[in-house]
This record gives structure tokens, sequence and C-alpha cells, in this order.
């Protein structure tokens, strides 16, 4: 036994990726083959779809709430949830807004414009206390995620709405004499192209991407979200990461906000309803489980752009906005199924080797009966 | 067997009896030819060694499993029970030993629990609180009916678990190491209850490692061993020395008791330790507890379930903060640190459940084996996949892992690797002392066999090393000293020569007040 396990375990350079299942690999890349058929199912039907400036469109409508998916899902892989981002989303526009329109300090007696990239940086600022105040109920005073971020849901939209009694901020564009102009840049101005809202998109996705894959950060939080207990005992610091994540979800959501905002050059307080619950969609379409410690931003950038190619194909061939709501259900339901599947097949894999009682229902985190012989 | 042929003669007062009854989980033998009676008005206590088959044969009895092969006959008539709702019906109940209330709910609710009276208004409350308070003062326990059961102390929570059975007629009561958890008042009220219920005729079966205890309360007594029956008697017949020597037996040899050799400076040290219990007022689970271990030193703490091993260990290693005390490694007091400093400073804790505590179901074998020494091979903020892999590989072949890779699922891998993946992840941080708690629970002979060797050779080279264990056996198997821990002290401490026999009666409680 001793002379198999050395031969197994240190042949050199053994591979930690799992090998090649053809049933497998369609599971798992099902998001990217869905994506695949939207795309070739609306090309046929109409002759715009399949431009490239249409694909800029939908990618920059796209860019909005994948950065909330991006966010949601390191909370999602941590095992929480985070309904607030819609309104994190709402509020950083509105305080973008509140910005541009310059602050008057009655201490000093002047008012003050800040550039852009302060307002910005404000905006993030803003998300992040947003995220951290989520965090902090959660992972201090132990509220569950979901009521605790519903709570903030309805407290920051609320706050939203006050900023300006429920107003719109209509100009966004600063005036040359304030030095405060540019704000548009972010919605309209492209790089090579790609409208710069995609970019920065882009740029999160891959540093997203590298946090989880190559930090410790990233395994800190796949670990705590698989099973926090185990976590906490190899030395995780679980509640630094849990209040994390919520952190970078609320700035997620604000760079959202500030992406929206500037695509409309408008801040409405009521900006981004019910987007949260886009980007749990798009987390879950892209394979991760809601129970923690699965799922990746490839699946979820996928995910993200299943919903909103469809939506907007739906859009282009002239359906109804009550059948795009059908439909988008429809898909989320279908890939709910499809988790279900992958988890439950790897759950119920059989022992490969006898000797120990690693049930299911051991797995499911129950505790051990005694062994029976 | 001339003890079973004698059993035979008094057969009038046999309820439940099994005859040769055998059991197999795949390939291991659980119960052979096993014979067991019953008695009305009469305690029969099984005794028996974790894993001797006694949970296996109780699940039989009651219903919970189906016997391999062999008969059940229930008053004379052979019977089987297609499931323990089923042997309920026949009045056949079993009380587990994690009690299966819902603590939300009050008494009353708890024992109609899925048999709620009706009438044609819904349920009928009056009715039951009735027959919940008729229930209660045949036991003679004051116990509300209307009481949340999360209010009750654990003896009461046992005495509602004891009324549920009886509200559905058990004429034969099976208790799974009932005073497992129950302070000695407490045993004294249930042992009254025992005694009160022989009286109207009810048969008890009992478990306890509790051997003293058992002696006590029982009139019969059957030893298991490996899944055998070597030994039954009436109590007038026999003494401690009697149970332990029929259940003690040859054991597999689980590693030779070490050479006395000189051992390094002290390097964890524990001082009037006390952790609190669950209960506020009650007693603490670890009281003043104080503990030496040296460089290449073993240390096994034997204890019975609830004797506070668990406790301590989880507060030594900063799960739990402790009441008062210190905790210092080489020295220094490490008591109000976290755990990742405590793992930084050398002090790691393979806990018990490693279902629960040690492994993350998600994550990759290699994964799980890196997790608690991430931080040694981060290299500019990135983790460094070739140090991690050799990381990997050289905890596999070190702590002989049984498994086609690192990337392969946790969830493939059996029981015993599963564990030796929770010891390489800790051995992998380089500690100086090591808490393993119950690192045999729920595996093979062969892989206790090489958890234990894996130890000793740490030990070997310098670790100081400390595991509990519910079992006698691997007491004797590695360990240079054995501390018996009773209600959170240390109640005996021996060298390496110590006998089974010292072991077990040291740990067993008090005899309760006749």
């Amino acid at each position: 036994m001793a002379g198999l396990t050395s031969s197994l375990g240190t042949r050199p350079g053994t591979p930690m990726k799992a090998r090649f299942d053809i049933g497998r690999l369609l599971l798992e890349g099902r998001a990217f083959l869905a994506l695949i058929v939207i795309v070739a199912v609306f090309s046929s039907l109409s002759p715009y779809y399949l431009t490239v400036a249409n694909m800029m469109t939908m990618s920059s409508h796209v860019a909005i709430f994948g950065m909330l998916a991006i966010g949601m899902l390191l909370v999602v892989l941590n095992g929480g949830i985070d309904l607030s981002v819609g309104s994190t989303l709402g509020l950083s526009g509105m305080v973008a807004g509140f910005l541009m329109q310059g602050v008057t300090l009655s201490y000093f007696g002047v008012t003050a414009y800040p550039p852009v990239w302060v307002t910005a940086i404000l905006c993030c600022l803003v998300g992040g206390l947003v995220g951290l105040v989520n965090g902090v109920l959660i992972a201090r005073f132990k509220v569950p995620a979901f009521v605790a971020t519903l709570g903030v849901m309805y407290m920051v939209r609320g706050l939203a709405l006050l900023m300006t009694n429920g107003l719109t901020y209509n100009d966004l564009g600063g005036q040359t004499a304030h030095g405060n102009t540019g704000f548009d840049w972010l919605g309209f101005n492209r790089l090579a192209g790609v409208p710069i809202g995609v970019v920065v998109f882009a740029v999160i996705a891959v540093v997203t991407s590298v946090l989880l894959s190559r930090a410790a950060f990233g395994r800190w939080l796949y670990a705590s979200g698989g099973n926090a207990r185990a976590a906490e005992l190899s030395g995780v610091p679980v509640r630094i990461v849990q209040v994390s994540v919520y952190v970078f979800s609320g700035v997620c959501a604000a760079i959202g906000g500030l992406i929206l905002s500037s695509q409309l050059t408008s801040a409405g307080p009521t900006a981004g309803t019910s987007y949260e619950l886009t980007a749990i969609a798009a987390v879950v379409v892209g394979g991760a489980a809601l129970t923690g410690g699965r799922g990746n931003v490839r699946g979820t950038l996928l995910g993200a752009f299943v919903i909103g190619f469809l939506s907007d194909g739906l859009v282009i061939i002239g359906i109804s906005a009550y059948w795009q709501t059908v439909f988008t259900g429809a898909v989320i339901v279908l890939a709910v199924l499809l988790n279900a599947l992958q988890y439950h097949k790897r759950g119920r894999r059989p022992q490969a080797l006898p000797g120990g009682p690693t049930s299911s229902l051991a797995r499911a985190g129950q505790t051990l009966p005694t062994r029976p012989a | 067997m001339s003890a079973a042929v004698q059993i035979a003669d008094v057969s009038d007062d046999v309820v439940l009896s099994a005859r040769n009854v055998v059991k197999t989980y795949g390939s291991t033998q659980a119960l052979r030819n096993v014979d067991f009676d019953v008695r009305r008005g009469k305690v029969t206590t099984l005794f028996g060694e974790n894993g001797a088959g006694k949970s296996t044969l109780m699940k039989i009895l009651s219903g919970v499993e189906r016997p391999t092969s062999g008969e059940l006959t229930l008053d004379g008539r052979p019977i089987s029970f297609s499931s323990s709702t089923d042997a309920r019906s026949y009045g056949v109940s079993i009380i587990h030993q994690e009690l299966s209330l819902a603590p939300n709910l009050n008494v009353r609710d708890n024992i109609f629990m899925g048999r709620e009276i009706r009438s044609a208004k819904g349920v009928d409350f009056a009715e039951e609180e009735r027959q919940v308070r008729v229930l209660m003062k045949g036991l003679n326990q004051e116990i509300d009916p209307l009481t949340p059961v999360e209010r009750l102390r654990l003896g009461q929570q046992q005495i509602v678990e004891i009324a549920r059975a009886l509200s559905i007629n058990a004429r034969i009561l099976i208790m799974d190491e009932p005073t497992s958890a129950l302070s000695a008042h407490e045993v004294e009220l249930l042992f009254r209850v025992v005694h009160d219920l022989t009286a109207r005729g009810v048969a008890i079966v009992y478990i306890s490692h509790h051997l003293e205890e058992a002696l006590h309360i029982t009139n019969h007594a059957v030893v298991l061993r490996d899944g055998v029956v070597t030994a039954r008697a009436d109590v007038e017949d026999i003494d401690l020395e009697w149970i332990v020597r029929h259940m003690a037996g040859e054991n597999f040899n689980l590693g030779t008791p070490p050479e006395q050799r000189d051992f390094g400076d002290v390097v964890l040290s524990i001082r009037d330790l006390i952790v609190a219990g669950p209960v506020r007022a009650g007693p603490p689970v670890v009281d003043r507890m104080s503990l030496d271990v040296r460089a290449g030193e073993i240390v096994c703490i034997y204890g019975l379930m609830g004797a506070g091993r668990t406790e301590m260990l989880e507060c030594i290693a900063g799960r739990d903060v402790p009441e008062s005390g210190s905790v210092l490694l080489c020295g220094q007091n490490v008591a109000r640190l976290s755990i990742a400093a405590r793992i930084e400073k050398g002090l790691a804790l393979v806990p018990e459940d490693r279902q629960r505590d040690g492994l993350v179901q998600t994550m990759t074998v290699g994964r799980n084996l890196s997790l608690a020494s991430i931080t040694s091979f981060v290299r500019h903020l990135v983790l460094s996949s070739s140090r991690e892999e050799s990381l990997v590989d050289e905890s596999i072949s070190d702590v002989h892992i049984k498994t086609a890779g690192g990337w392969a699922p946790i969830g493939s891998l059996s029981g015993g690797n599963q564990q030796k993946v929770v010891i390489g992840k800790m051995l992998a941080t380089h500690p100086k002392a090591i808490l393993l708690d119950e690192p045999s629970r729920g595996i093979d002979v062969g892989a206790k066999a090489e958890v234990f060797r894996i130890l000793a050779k740490r030990a070997e080279a310098g670790l100081a090393v400390v595991f509990t264990t519910s079992e006698v056996s691997e007491c004797l198997s590695i360990a240079h000293r054995i501390i018996v821990m009773r209600r959170g002290r240390i109640a005996a401490e021996f060298g390496a020569d110590a006998t089974k026999e010292d072991i077990m009666a040291a740990s067993g409680e008090a005899v309760v007040a006749a």
C-alpha cells in the first residue's frame, strides 16, 4: 500500500486539473453553449443582431449589471447574498450627480467642484461603505445575509431618493470653467472601438479572476464558502474575508452606477432597481452554487452575457417586454436545474476506495455515526 | 454457548430476542451470530468498546437496520421490523445518544410530534397536555408540558424522550449512552426513572461507557467484542474486572509502546484552564486543567464523552475563549491570539469531526492539504503553484494518502485517507505541538495504525503530540503518558506501562448513590 501511495503521490508533474470527460465538459460548458445558441438563433432572425455595433451596444448593457454580478459572485462564493447592490448602484449615481453640481461649503463660503476622478473615487468609497455596513452586520453581528442586505437595500434606496426628493440630476456634463468636465467619457468614449464601460468591466473581471485563482484571498474565499468552520480552524481569517466580499460588492455596484449615469448623462434615484436580481441570475446561470464555495469569474461573465444577449435579442426581434421576463426567468430556472444536476452527481459519486463512512449524508455536513464494525 | 441455553430456560420473561444475527457492511462483518435477549422488567446492558457492534445491534433491535441473516422474535413470534416507526408500533423504542427533540417546541408538542391528537377543531392541545401531565406524573417528574425543550436541562430532555417513548406504549426501551452528558444528580434522577419503568414491566436495553454506573443499574450484562458475544452473566456474578477482561481481549496492534527517552523542553503548557459549560452558571466543562507537554512527547487523553476533551483542545487551539487560565507555547502566552496566529507560532489542531471541521468538501485534495499553509507559498501577492504542488505532493507521500493526485475531489477519498488529509494539512504548517481530537474516529483499523505510525515518527523528530481517544487500546499504543480526564479534570495519570483496567477504572464515573 505504501508503495502504491508514493508512486501515485510523488509522480512528478501530476497536473492539478481534472481529467477530460465529454459529458462533464458539456455540463460545465453549458453557459457557453447557451451563449452560442442565443447568438446563432438571433443572428438568423435579425440581420442587425450579429453586427459589431450591436455587439458593442449589447456589451455595454451587459457591463453594468455584469459589474454587479462580479461583486455578487464573491459574495455568493462566501455563501452569502447581497440584495443591496441595485440600490448602491442608484446611490452611487446620485452621489456623482450631487458632486458634479458643486458642493457648497457654507463654512468657507465657497462652492467646490471636485474633478471627475475625485467624484469617481468618492462614489466608490460610498459603495464600499455600504458594503462595509453589510459586512459588519453579517460577520460581526451574525445577521443573516439575506435580511441584512435586504434592510440595507431599502435604506440605501431611501437615501438616494432623499438626496433630491426623488428628482433626477439631468446634467452631469460639468463645466469647463469649473474644471469638472469629462464625466461622459466613461459612458460615451471608446478605446479601440470598445466602449470604456466595457473596458472597465473587462479589467475588473480580469483582476477579480486573478484574485480568485492566484491570490491567497481567493483560496481563503473558496475555503470559507465551502466550509467556514474548517477554514477557520485552518487559520483562514474568515471574518475579514466575509467583510471584504461585501465591501468589494459595494464598490463594484458603485462603479456600475458611475458607468450607467455616465451613459445616460443623468442620475436618477431609482436607477438600478431590481438589478440585484439580474446579478444573482447571472451568477447562478454561470454555474455558481448559492451554498458557497463553487463558481468562477468565467462562468459569471458567461451568465451575464447569456442574460444580456437574450433580452437584447428579444428586443431586436420585437418580442414584448413581458415575454422577455418570462424567457429570462426560464433561463434561470433551467440553469439552477442543471446546477443541481451537476452538484448532485458529484455528491453521489461512489467511493473510489473502501473503508470510510463518507456517505452523501456525511457530506451534507451531518455528524458521522460511529463506524459499524 | 452454555449461557445461551440457560437463557432459553427462563424464556417466559423474554420479550424480544435475537438469534444468530449477522450484519455485514460491504466486506466488514459488524455482527457475527449474535444471540441477545431482552427481558420484561429487567435492565440488560450491552458492554463493548467502540466498534464492537453495540450500535449495530441496537439499530437492528429497533428496526433502523435489518439483519443480513438471523431472526428476531417478539413475544415468541418471529418478527421483522420494516423501519423504526414500525418497531415503535410494536412497542420497541430507542433513545439515541443525540436526542431527537425539536428544541424550539414545547414538551407537549415534542411528545406528540407527528402523532398529534386531532379533533374536529384541529389539534386537541388540551387533551395532549392532559396526557403529558399524566405521563410526567407517572415518571414522578415536575416538567411543565408547555416549557420549551431548549429551556430544560439535558437530563430533563432525556426524560421528555422517555415520556415520548412511553406515550407510544413502549414496552422495550433501548437507551444508547443516556448518561454521557448528564451531571451526577441528573444520572441519579434518570436511574430512579429506570427503576420505576422496570417495576412497571418495561424492558430496558442499556448501553454505556460508564462501566460502574451501568453495573449499578443493570440486571444482566452482555459483552460484545468485534461483533461476537464474548460473555453474558447476571449482575450478581460479575464485577468491573470481569467486564473489562471480556471487553478488551486481543486487539489489533496499533503501534508499539515507546521506549522511555529524554524529551526536549516543555513546548505546550496549559495552566489552570477553565472553559465555561453550555449552561450559564453550570459547572465548567474544563475545570482548572493544567498540563505540560515536552518536545517529542506523545500524550494521550482518555475520557468518556462529555469529559471535556474536545472543549479543552478547541480552547487551546483558539476556537473558544477560556474563562480563565493560560496557554503557553514555548513559554509565550498565546491565549489571546487568533487561530491563525497560533498556527503561525506552531500550534495546530486536528478537529474531532473531520466532515464538519476538518475538510472543505468543495475543494480538491491538494487545496485542502495546502489550506493551512497558504501564506508560505505566496510570492509577490500571488500563489506560487509550483511551490504549492511540491508541498501537496510532499504531504501526500509524507502521510501516505492514497489518492489519484492532488487534483482529485476530496469526496473520492476513504474516511481514513480524508483523516490523513486533515492531519497532513496541519503537519504542513510545521507545528511544534499538534493536538488531535479523536484522530481514529470512524476510520478502519489499518488507517488507524498508519495514523499512529505517522504521529510516532513526527514525535521522534521532536513534535509534541496530544491526542484524545475513547478507546482504551489506543491509549496503550504510542503514548508516553496517559491522562484520564473526567468531568473536566485530570482524574489520573499513567505511564506507558498502565493497564486497561487501571485506565477504565479511573475514567468510570463514581458509583451513584444507591
